[in-house]
């Protein structure tokens, strides 16, 4: 899976590109944590516009992120979801702890 | 009624979850079904599979076999390993249980198995494997 880092004052924008399974989990998780820890950012937005697919190991990469970001006071985003992928989200009940926004902007004037 | 089937086998490489769903959803094509029908399989497939390579083998080489079926507009799919089994499968089913936390697991295949495809059954025996049997209808027959 392909990973764009961009950021937006102190929030860290991912946009990722592919297939988010368990073989492509690790790279991800690695990546993200990395960026996070180099920037010192306090926010996350995760940009899932290209993401074609994702089974339950996205669920623990969001929520394991999520963990990271607030407890650091930080916030976390998602947007562009995909049907099918938004049925995964929706069953994990991960709406109930993280907000999915319209775009990208709109989740950078709500944090 | 018409009846096809297919059989697949594989080492227990992360690099063949997408091949795996890949395989079942392009057999199950034949069925003419959604672009929704078929992405809830490949879903369902891709987490049975990374189930048999991380819980079964626990990233240990081993096999999984593929047994994939059409009777009428009906596909049913097995996935096996011959890994450690599960002990208690009616707990191992439970939404949100899942015994590798520290993985970042979240507990959710299972759940999706069953939202996403028709049925769900689960054999496993301790130390001998796991074999699940997921079946769904196509509408569009
Ligand atoms: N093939 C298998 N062999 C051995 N144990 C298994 C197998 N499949 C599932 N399990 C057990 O059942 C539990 C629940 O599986 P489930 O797929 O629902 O969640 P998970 O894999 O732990 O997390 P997630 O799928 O959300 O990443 C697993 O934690 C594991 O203990
Ligand atoms: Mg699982």
């Amino acid at each position: 899976m392909l990973l764009k880092f961009s950021k937006r004052g102190n929030t860290l924008i991912v946009s990722m590109c592919g297939e988010l399974d368990h073989h492509s989990a690790e790279n991800v998780r690695a990546k993200i944590d990395n960026k996070i820890d180099e920037f010192g950012i306090k926010n996350l937005i995760f940009d899932f516009s290209d993401v074609n697919f994702m089974d339950s190991s996205g669920i623990g990469v969001v929520i394991g992120r999520y963990k990271k970001i607030t407890e650091y006071g930080g916030r976390v985003g998602i947007v562009s979801l995909k049907p099918n992928i938004k049925r995964v989200f929706e069953l994990g009940g991960l709406f109930k702890i993280i907000k999915e926004y319209k775009n990208i902007e709109e989740a950078i004037e709500s944090f | 009624m018409y009846h096809n089937e297919m059989k697949i086998e594989f080492p227990s490489k992360s690099q063949n979850e997408a091949f795996a769903r890949v395989v079942v959803a392009a057999f199950a094509s034949q069925l003419d079904p959604t672009i929704e029908e078929l992405s809830d399989v490949k879903t369902a497939v891709s987490e049975a599979v990374t189930n048999a390579i991380i819980h079964g083998y626990e990233n240990s080489s081993g096999t999984v076999t593929i047994k994939c079926s059409i009777d009428g507009n009906k596909l049913t799919v097995e996935v096996i390993d011959f890994g450690k089994g599960i002990e208690d499968v009616e707990l191992a089913r439970q939404p949100l249980y899942t015994s590798r936390p520290e993985l970042e697991r979240s507990g959710m295949g299972f759940t999706v198995m069953e939202t996403f495809m028709d049925t769900l059954e689960v054999e496993s025996q301790i130390g001998k494997g796991t074999r699940v049997i997921m079946t769904k209808s196509f509408k569009s027959v």
